[in-house]
């Protein structure tokens, strides 16, 4: 057996950071389909997860990858899929099994530009709202943005531990260019890696209600063969894991699949602020953008405008709070996205014009260079 | 004229060829011994999809002594051409104090204002016993020209990066071109120093 956890310096792509972040994080399963720009998560953990006594399975589509990765976690694996546009369609159907019946895992997308099979070599954002509401019904999602590839290793292993907290899918959205992007990457030593698990049940197996919430608002997971009851189905059910069909088990479940994450938005959203103290004008974006727009901060400032970023690290749940209280004290937002306004909606909607809300996006098959950016903030900012 | 660019505090290096030629490897050689052994902050950006089969490909490492944000070259300082292609698609790129690195026998550079460093990486590591190893040739040529990392670093990386069994011939390939550019540099040397000469 070679050590689950690589402590180093590394120079290696996103994609390959990620694999070894999953693997540090604990992982032991990955379900997936090969899928340009993701695979190289898939060939990079298929050679390193026998090495650590973990499976891999190649399977027939997505479909079947995202159902094996839920199956795996419930029997108490901690498990994982990575695709892209295509394939992340396909896993929205199971993506929702996973939500109602609160299994945790970790669902990478490398985005690349779409609809349909559209650039496949090429980048892009734009499947942010996807990832907000692609599975249908109501829930909570929680995404994280990855922009290097020391994010990639470090973002998967924050999104194994979310996922284990709140038992819920956890969303990686990363970006072509920041997965096939080699830097350098600092792998620590796995004592200082913090690690989560899922909460389980305790006591009595006659009393034991699988989806009964405890602390934090999250149930105790009981995994298939301990001996407690479970039941596991994606109609609506009530805390026994029992099909109810009214509208009042309804209202209990979905209250227990979102309140679990709307009660916890400190613990589960992080953001990244960069010379945004005495700013006029903030920039809001992540992954990639959010590199285009350090330079154009950097360049703005240089002119003598007063630019910031808010980095989103977390992106769902949107950090309504943070975008309130800055477009009260902000001249505009800009939001930078490879879309055409996804994320760009959520900033209009909380700044509720206290402040103009401008969009830099591009639908995606290049990046938004600094230069973009310069010209909307000088608009903004009322330079020219 | 010093052409060692390692005090300058941000390079953008573009390395251009066919698919197949090793483009990608060499930028990856080149970015690791900057990031893992010189110990700057360095990316790596590489052409992705058919292009890297055979089409014109590209490698874009930049190398900076601070944080890198935007990590795709601009204005390129330093262009390496291993193929014509690769030359004709970035030249315009160029500015007047890029400098343009390049196999002789593969590419011609007309019209231009950027200095100008010729080699004959291929023929180099035919002569070698293996044509593929002319990126490396081309790499030890980059180091010796430009000071992008330090000749310990890149033969250390050049190793850890090719098949092992051929680290021995890759360093000889690497050799080879570093010494190619150190007779170069000092030619240029003595010729100026000959035109001062004339002058004064």
């Amino acid at each position: 057996m070679k050590p689950a956890v690589l402590t180093g310096e590394h120079f290696i792509t996103g994609d390959v950071a990620c694999a070894e972040g999953a693997l540090a994080a604990g992982c032991s399963f990955f379900a997936g389909y090969p899928i340009t720009p993701a695979t190289e998560i898939a060939e990079h953990i298929a050679g390193r997860l026998p090495e650590v006594g973990g499976v891999f399975i190649q399977m027939e589509d997505e479909i079947a990858a995202m159902a094996a990765v839920l199956g795996a976690s419930c029997a108490g694996a901690k498990s994982m899929t990575a695709t892209s546009g295509p394939g992340f369609s396909l896993m929205m159907e199971n993506l929702g099994l996973g939500l109602v019946t609160q299994t945790p895992c970790v669902v990478v997308n490398v985005q690349r530009a779409g609809p349909s099979t559209g650039l496949p070599t090429l980048g892009a954002q734009s499947d942010m709202m996807q990832a907000r509401w692609g599975s249908h019904g109501h829930y909570e999602i929680i995404a994280l943005a990855p922009s290097s590839p020391q994010e990639m290793f470090f973002l998967t292993i924050a999104a194994f531990n979310l996922s284990e907290t709140y038992r819920l899918p956890v969303l990686i959205m990363a970006d072509e260019v920041t997965g096939h992007l080699s830097e350098r990457v600092v792998i620590p030593d796995a004592s200082k890696i913090k690690l989560q698990s899922r909460p389980r049940p305790k006591g009595r197996k006659d009393r034991f209600k699988p989806f009964q919430p405890g602390m934090n608002g999250v149930a105790p997971m009981a995994h298939a063969g301990d001996g407690y009851r479970v039941h596991v189905t994606g109609l609506t059910h009530d805390e026994r894991g029992y099909p109810s069909m009214t509208a009042e088990a309804h209202v209990e479940m979905i209250s227990r699949i979102t309140d679990k994450i709307r009660r916890n938005l400190d613990r589960i959203i992080m953001l990244e602020e960069y010379r945004l103290d005495d700013a006029d004008v903030a920039l809001i974006s992540y992954g990639i953008s959010a590199r285009s727009s350090l330079a154009a901060v950097d360049e703005a400032r240089c002119k003598g405008i007063k630019a910031g970023l808010l980095r989103l690290v977390t992106v769902w749940p949107f950090p309504e709070e943070q975008i309130r209280r800055l477009a009260s004290r902000l001249k505009g937002l800009i939001t930078v996205e490879l879309n055409l306004g996804q994320i760009h909606l959520e900033v209009e909607r909380c700044s509720a014009g206290t402040a103009p809300a401008y969009l830099v996006g591009h639908p995606g098959g290049t990046v938004i260079t600094p230069g973009d950016i310069l010209r909307k903030i000088e608009e903004a900012a009322g330079v020219k | 004229m010093d052409r060692n660019s390692s005090a300058k505090s941000k390079l953008e290096i573009l390395i251009t060829g066919f698919g197949g030629q090793g483009i990608v490897l060499a930028g990856q050689v080149l970015g690791m011994a900057a990031s893992l052994i010189d110990h700057k902050e360095s990316t790596l950006t590489q052409s992705y999809g058919p292009e890297a089969r055979g089409g014109a490909c590209s490698a874009q490492v930049i190398i900076a002594d601070s944080t890198i944000h935007f990590p795709y070259v601009r204005n390129p300082d330093i262009l390496v051409c291993m193929s014509q292609a690769g030359y004709d698609k970035y030249a315009r790129q160029l500015n007047q104090d890029s400098i343009v690195l390049y196999d002789q026998d593969m590419v011609r550079t007309p019209d231009i204002s950027a200095d100008c460093f010729p080699i004959p990486a291929t023929r180099i590591a035919e002569e070698l016993g293996r044509k593929m190893m002319a990126n490396i040739v081309i790499l030890g040529f980059v180091t010796a020209v430009t000071g992008a990392a330090s000749v310990e670093a890149m033969i250390k990386s050049v190793c850890d990066s090719v098949p092992s069994g051929t680290e021995d011939a890759n360093t000889a390939a690497f050799n080879k071109g570093y010494e190619f550019g150190m007779a170069v540099l000092k030619a240029r040397r003595k010729k100026a120093a000959a035109a001062k000469g004339g002058e004064s």
